[in-house]
């Protein structure tokens, strides 16, 4: 057994709004740049629809993620080392921009500039690719927002397999949920294993995926390789990008940019310890339905001293440790069960997990739709959406996602009931395997979420990684080049210094 | 000496090596100095279309015709006597080669084309990138013009001629750019404008060539990376 850390992510969709703030955030800190205009590391799509790219969790087109082969053994869907090798001159799964969106700015300019018209002048949009006017922008990075568009389009969304076509018609009325997506920071991550340059890797300190700017050469395998297709090109500067996990915030303690503003408080951050021997096994069993499962059991008990003594002897520190007993992820994922890894049948092993929405089932029970029993609405009569999350969060296993929305059903009516004064009916604990102390815990960090509960994130050991003396004066304030260590001066390219202009201190008196 | 000799002894004799010399320390230089701008450049994804036919032929192709200049200038005649006479090699390579630099040549013609007549792709390019597929094409061309010259001495003595002179150019003896005074202009254009692009090499997209051979350890790596933080020695 080998063990690592790492810190995870989990979005309590039930409580998103789908307000975009995370999105726009991380926009403006790390993707407004030349060639990333189309690029949202975090966008949140509106479900059902196909989604941002285009249709990207077909894999049958995309080819992204793994496959298990007959003898057990896992490869790249896109192909093995040399097929992934021959597709490097031209990727044939590589989605195009238009896949996305085609960037735009608007004339805003002609607003300004236009003469005096009979009508009011408009500012056309304009191709940030190919810098010409735009007769109609055709997509957008959120096309479907709030279910717009036609449903007929929409209704290609891949999550709708097992659902009879004749019943997902009534879901235009009746379902809708938002989904947050950025990278995944895999255990088993799809990119790293495409790379020809091997420039993409994981951090063995806390698991963050990050693409090495310096060595990626533009082969392009990991924007297909990725099942999420949260890796993208950067067409001007010809190098892979991806979400980052703001790691320089997260190694001095700080949650994401996108957890941070997130103004549902639905985002939490945490350590979780799994046993890094294990993961090519668990990634590989055979049948979809358990590598939710199989995945679950990578993940160790923080409060078990023989997990303890172990991570300490492989170099976990001990604040880790102790964030890894506080971890709401931990609580989520495994000690309450209610979240769950986003496709997990993509064999990756993701570590972005998600609490289904509640929201479409309540709605529908409270509009007298589906029974109810012991003032419970009973999820399993609600086939269509149950379906559906299960195909999206557990590779179509529907167990696991009716007992967690059971236990968040239960955790409501137990608080309502207490609110409004009434003895809380005790089969709400037993029908769910719960008890009086985790349902108030869940209560505290599913309703109440204090930032302290949902960010518990250990600080970077920086003193493991560099040699703080050395850095002192090192950068920063320098002549030219000077954070690369040459001296600018006695370079080949230097000049002499000349002489310089001094700008005299005059004294001046008091008065 | 008159000039014109001078001017011959200065073309394939020196400026060849000022060439190379460019290549090896330029690539070196990027390659430690700006990491960052090493890269194919890929514009697929601007426009996927044209580029998946042209950018396949066009890269095949040139690599058989790479591998089999490298192969079949260099090689020494003790590891190929035995196999070809002079006659049989220059028929392989013509037939060879001619097919390769045909199947590159229609790929590169098609990525010119998407190049310049796509208002994506031209607006992304950079002069050298426009500068780059010309050349390469016309050394294609030239190239391929050498196959029916070839046909008209098939006795082998001519490629024979030609090989001295590229292996008289890597092993540094001197006065091997005598010898091409007795070939066509063709050929002679042939080579002077493939050490061109030798030098223009390491300050344009060309240097992922380096990076296409690079990509072979990705065979025999294992498919995760994981790389740590921690410093391993350091006082």
């Amino acid at each position: 057994m080998k063990i690592r850390a790492q810190i995870a992510m989990v979005l309590n969709l039930d409580k998103c709004i789908g307000c975009h703030t995370c999105s726009v955030t991380c926009k403006n800190v790390w993707t407004s740049r030349k060639g990333m205009e189309y690029a949202w590391f975090n966008n949140v799509e509106t479900k059902p629809g196909v989604g941002y790219p285009k249709d990207w969790e077909n894999q049958e087109r995309w080819h992204g993620g793994w496959v298990r082969k007959p003898n057990g053994r896992l490869q790249p869907k896109q192909g093995g080392r040399l097929a992934v090798l021959a597709k490097i001159f031209a990727n044939p799964h590589l989605p195009d921009i238009d896949d996305y969106y085609e960037p735009f700015t608007f004339d805003y300019e002609n607003l300004q500039t236009a003469p005096e018209l009979p009508t009011a002048p408009v500012a056309r949009p304009i191709s940030l690719v190919s810098g010409r006017t735009m007769d109609k922008v055709e997509w957008g990075p959120n096309w479907e927002e709030i279910l717009g568009g036609e449903f007929d389009k929409r209704s290609a969304d891949y999550n709708f397999e097992a659902v009879q076509k004749d019943i997902y018609g009534q879901f235009e009325n009746t379902f809708m949920m938002y989904l947050p997506r950025l990278c995944e920071h895999c255990l088993n991550p799809a990119c790293v294993a495409s790379c020809p340059s091997g420039s993409i890797y994981k951090r063995e300190e806390d698991g963050i995926v990050l693409i090495d700017q310096d060595k990626c050469r533009g082969w392009r395998m990991c924007v297909s390789g990725c099942p999420y297709k949260k890796i993208y090109y950067n067409w001007t500067s010809g190098k892979a990008e991806k979400c980052t996990f703001c790691y320089p915030r997260i190694e001095a303690g700080m949650p994401t940019v996108c957890s941070e503003t997130c103004v549902g408080r639905i985002r939490y951050l945490g350590v979780l310890l799994y046993d890094a021997d294990g993961i090519e096994q668990a990634a590989a069993v055979e049948n979809p339905h358990d590598l939710y499962q199989s995945q679950l059991d990578l993940f160790l008990d923080p409060n078990d001293p023989q997990v303890q003594r172990q991570a300490l002897a492989d170099g976990v520190p001990e604040a880790w440790l102790e964030a890894a007993k506080q971890s709401p992820v931990y609580k989520m994922a495994v000690e309450w069960k209610i979240a769950f890894p986003l496709h997990p049948e993509y064999r990756t092993l993701p570590m972005v997990w998600y609490v289904p929405p509640l929201s479409p089932i309540q709605s529908h029970a409270n509009a007298g739709a589906i029974e109810s029993k012991g003032g419970l609405p009973d999820v399993e009569s609600l086939r269509i959406p149950v379906r559906y999350l299960a195909n999206l969060l557990t590779a179509g296993n529907e167990v696991p996602v009716t007992r967690a929305l059971k236990r968040m059903l239960a955790m409501r009516a137990w608080f309502r009931a207490l609110q409004l004064g009434d003895e809380p009916d005790p089969s709400l604990l037993k029908d769910n395997e719960l008890d009086v102390t985790t349902i108030e815990a869940m209560h505290r960090y599913l309703a109440i979420a204090n930032y302290e509960d949902r960010f518990v994130i250990p600080t970077a050991h920086r003193e493991e990684a560099e040699n703080a003396y050395a850095l002192r004066g090192g950068c920063g304030f320098s002549f030219g080049n000077g954070c690369d260590g040459v001296d600018t001066q006695s370079s080949l390219f230097g000049g002499r210094m000349g002489r310089r202009k001094i700008i005299p201190i005059r004294l001046l008196d008091d008065h | 000496m008159n000039a014109a000799t001078h001017l011959q002894l200065f073309l394939f004799g020196i400026y060849p090596y000022i060439c190379l010399s460019v290549l090896l320390l330029g690539s070196l230089i990027r390659f430690d100095r700006e990491p960052y701008t090493w890269k194919s450049d890929s514009s697929q994804m601007l426009r996927a279309g044209q580029l998946k036919f042209g950018s396949n032929l066009f890269h095949y192709g040139i690599l058989v015709v790479v591998i089999g200049h490298f192969l079949g200038f260099l090689t020494p005649h003790w590891a190929i006597d035995w196999a070809l006479d002079p006659a049989q090699h220059q028929l392989l390579a013509m037939v060879g080669g001619g097919t390769a630099g045909v199947v590159a040549i229609i790929g590169l013609s098609i990525l010119i084309y998407r190049r310049l007549a796509d208002p994506r792709i031209r607006r992304n390019s950079r002069k050298w990138d426009i500068a780059v597929v010309i050349m390469l094409w016309l050394q294609l061309l030239l190239g391929l013009i050498t196959v029916p010259l070839s046909a008209q001495h098939m006795d082998g003595a001519k490629f024979e001629l030609l090989t001295a002179y590229v292996k008289g150019i890597v092993t540094f003896q001197s006065g091997v750019a005598a010898l091409l005074l007795q070939v066509s202009w063709v050929y002679r254009l042939h080579i002077l404008l493939g050490f061109t692009i030798f030098l223009i090499s390491p300050f344009t997209r060309m240097v992922h060539i380096w990076s296409g051979a690079g990509a072979l350890a990705y065979l025999f790596r294992p498919y995760q990376l994981v790389r740590t933080r921690k410093r391993t020695v350091r006082t």
